[in-house]
């Protein structure tokens, strides 16, 4: 994961944050040897001093191919047209300081279309689909290991057969739009008491899909349990 | 009828690496008429150009703040990075950690410095991060219509004529006892001081950290402040003349024996402190601190090299850093062999 992390990180310009939870951070688990990394270091649009030389300069922020990633250069390039000046105010694709609206709207658009990208390559959610189900858990970080336990008490208790979907990664990716779709109700599983996961997708998905989301919050402090899950998605379906 | 030879076009100025003062000029300034960080900016596009510094080896980092908008007035050619509130500790930590070949030179105000960022500048401090760390000292909040901040002197008004209660955080004296190598007080109107303490920091290796007392005309300029044109014209108290002979010019001045002190910087650059009505010895922690004490009582601002120590390890040293710059190490030298990794997966079972 760390690997996909540093490679988004230097191909999309952007900070990534890896997520973690207070039972994965604190608690010793078990884990299978680590696989050896054998994929390439990703550093994505980075221009040297030959790029400078044929080209004559660069513009950071110009998106010249609709990924809307700009060419970037590290600090130290020997170069007079290497440097560029990173701000968070208001500024032109040449990265010069602007207060002009169409600069600005220019690059928030851009930024939008980088967050597009991002989508199509982020890590895809596990998913696990019962064709005769009509109902689906999905959930992330730790509550994994409860909602495949889940699914089983409500299989053999109460003879409910479920879909399971794990998100890896914000944005959203086609997916979980799949999975509601293909689905009647989908419970979101959150060890958190504010259900944020589910108002992401309540303020990015079309309606007739978040209105299939089932919420699922657990926030006593310990890891969540399987039995906690499997109760209070009886309750809802009314079993 | 006589005709007069036009005379030959004057040569441009070229430095030592035959670049134009104009290569290492920046965007025009939007800061107020007479805000003491245009002159700085003005010292520093000098000091660099003057050094002979290529402008792309040089990194400028900045917070949030009237002076951390200046970097765009100085050395276009380097790379800038505008971050947020009180971090330009952080990023210029990671900036010479990345490249080591980089000068990065931090350009920031009292309130990153001595408020927002205070945490992260006293890491930067006791890990002796070798960065140039100007601090542009006004006293205000001038980004947001001139509150007090943490440097405000006790006593010190705003132009509503409140006064300041609250004891100032000393950029300087925090410096010295934390780690920095080399600690200097200036005024943003002292242009030879500026630029020598400038030219010093630029040769030093390690962290030099700069308080600049630099007015705010808009917020801060006027009777019953402590940072203003006036106040630091008549309170100015240098503890010695300073001048800089930069290792490339072979430069020797009669002085007579206990007249001037000479400090020899890492690049053989040096440091001729001249006497003035009293001795001083930057090199002496204890002594620097006491001295510093010392003025408040007697009303002055202490100005000049405050304290300078050579040959201390920086972090760069400490964590044994590669000569070549990390950010352009190839793959083959960063990605250790599968070996390695069995390795460490074996004493995990």
């Amino acid at each position: 994961m760390m690997e996909d992390a540093f490679n988004l990180a230097e191909e999309f310009q952007t900070p990534v944050f890896v997520m973690t939870d207070l039972d994965l951070g604190m608690n010793s688990w078990m884990a299978d040897p680590f696989p050896y990394p054998e994929r390439p270091f990703k550093r994505g649009k980075v221009l040297g001093v030959e790029d400078l030389e044929r080209l004559g300069g660069f513009a950071r922020y110009r998106d010249a191919d609709g990924t809307g990633v700009g060419y970037r250069t590290l600090p130290g390039t020997p170069h007079p047209a290497a440097a560029y000046f990173t701000r968070g105010s208001g500024h032109n694709e040449l990265a010069q300081y602007s207060e002009r609206p169409a600069d600005y709207i220019r690059n928030m658009d851009r930024l939008a279309r980088k967050f597009e990208s991002i989508r199509r390559v982020v890590p895809r959610p596990e998913v696990d689909i019962d064709p005769a189900a009509s109902v689906g858990l999905a959930c992330y970080g730790t509550s994994k290991y409860a909602a495949e336990e889940s699914r089983h008490q409500l299989g053999v208790e109460y003879g409910l057969r479920t879909s399971y979907l794990r998100l890896r990664a914000y944005p959203f990716t086609e997916e979980l739009t799949d999975f509601l779709e293909r689905h009647a109700r989908v419970y979101l599983i959150e060890q958190n008491r504010d259900a944020q996961m589910l108002a992401l997708m309540r303020m990015e998905l079309a309606p007739e899909l978040a209105a299939k989301l089932r919420s699922v919050r657990y926030y006593g402090g310990l890891p969540i349990d399987a039995r906690t899950v499997t109760d209070e998605i009886v309750l809802q379906e009314g079993l | 009828m006589s005709t007069t030879a036009a005379p030959p076009p004057k040569a441009p100025n070229l430095n030592r690496i035959g670049l134009e003062i104009a290569s290492y000029k920046g965007g025009k300034t939007t800061l107020c008429a007479g805000c003491g960080h245009n002159a700085i900016s003005q010292r520093i596009i000098e000091c660099f150009f003057e050094m002979g510094i290529p402008p792309w080896q040089v990194a400028k980092l900045s917070g949030i703040g009237c002076s951390s908008k200046s970097p765009a007035y100085f050395l276009s050619q380097s790379h800038g990075f505008n971050g947020v509130h009180g971090r330009a500790s952080t990023t210029a930590t990671g900036a010479v950690l990345a490249n080591r070949n980089l000068i990065a030179m931090v350009v920031t105000g009292d309130g990153d410095t001595a408020s927002i960022g205070l945490g992260n500048f006293m890491h930067m401090l006791r890990r002796n991060v070798p960065c140039i760390y100007v601090i542009e000292n006004n006293g205000v909040y001038g980004l947001t219509k001139g509150q007090f901040s943490a440097t405000a002197d006790i006593g010190s008004t705003l132009k509503t004529g409140e006064a300041n209660e609250l004891p100032p955080v000393d950029c300087c004296l925090l410096g010295i006892e934390m780690g920095a190598t080399l600690v200097a007080r200036s005024f943003s109107g002292d242009k030879n001081q500026v630029g020598a303490v400038l030219k010093a920091a630029i040769a030093h290796r390690g962290l030099s950290v700069i308080d600049i007392i630099s007015p705010c005309t808009t917020f801060n300029d006027h009777d019953g402040s402590t940072k203003s044109y006036a106040y630091m014209k008549d309170h100015d108290a240098p503890v010695h003349a300073v001048d800089f002979v930069p290792y490339f010019e072979d430069i020797e001045i009669e002085m007579e024996e206990g007249e001037v002190r000479e400090v020899v910087l890492h690049d053989g650059s040096r440091l001729r402190l001249r006497k003035l009505d009293r001795d001083y010895d930057p090199t002496d922690k204890l002594e620097a601190v006491r001295a510093i004490h010392a003025s408040y009582a007697r009303g002055e601002v202490l100005t000049g090299i405050l304290y300078v120590e050579s040959g201390k390890k920086t972090l760069i040293d400490h964590l044994n850093l590669v000569d070549e710059p990390l950010a352009t190490l190839p793959e083959s030298k960063t990605r250790p062999g599968r070996e390695a990794l069995e390795q460490i997966m074996e004493e995990l079972r």
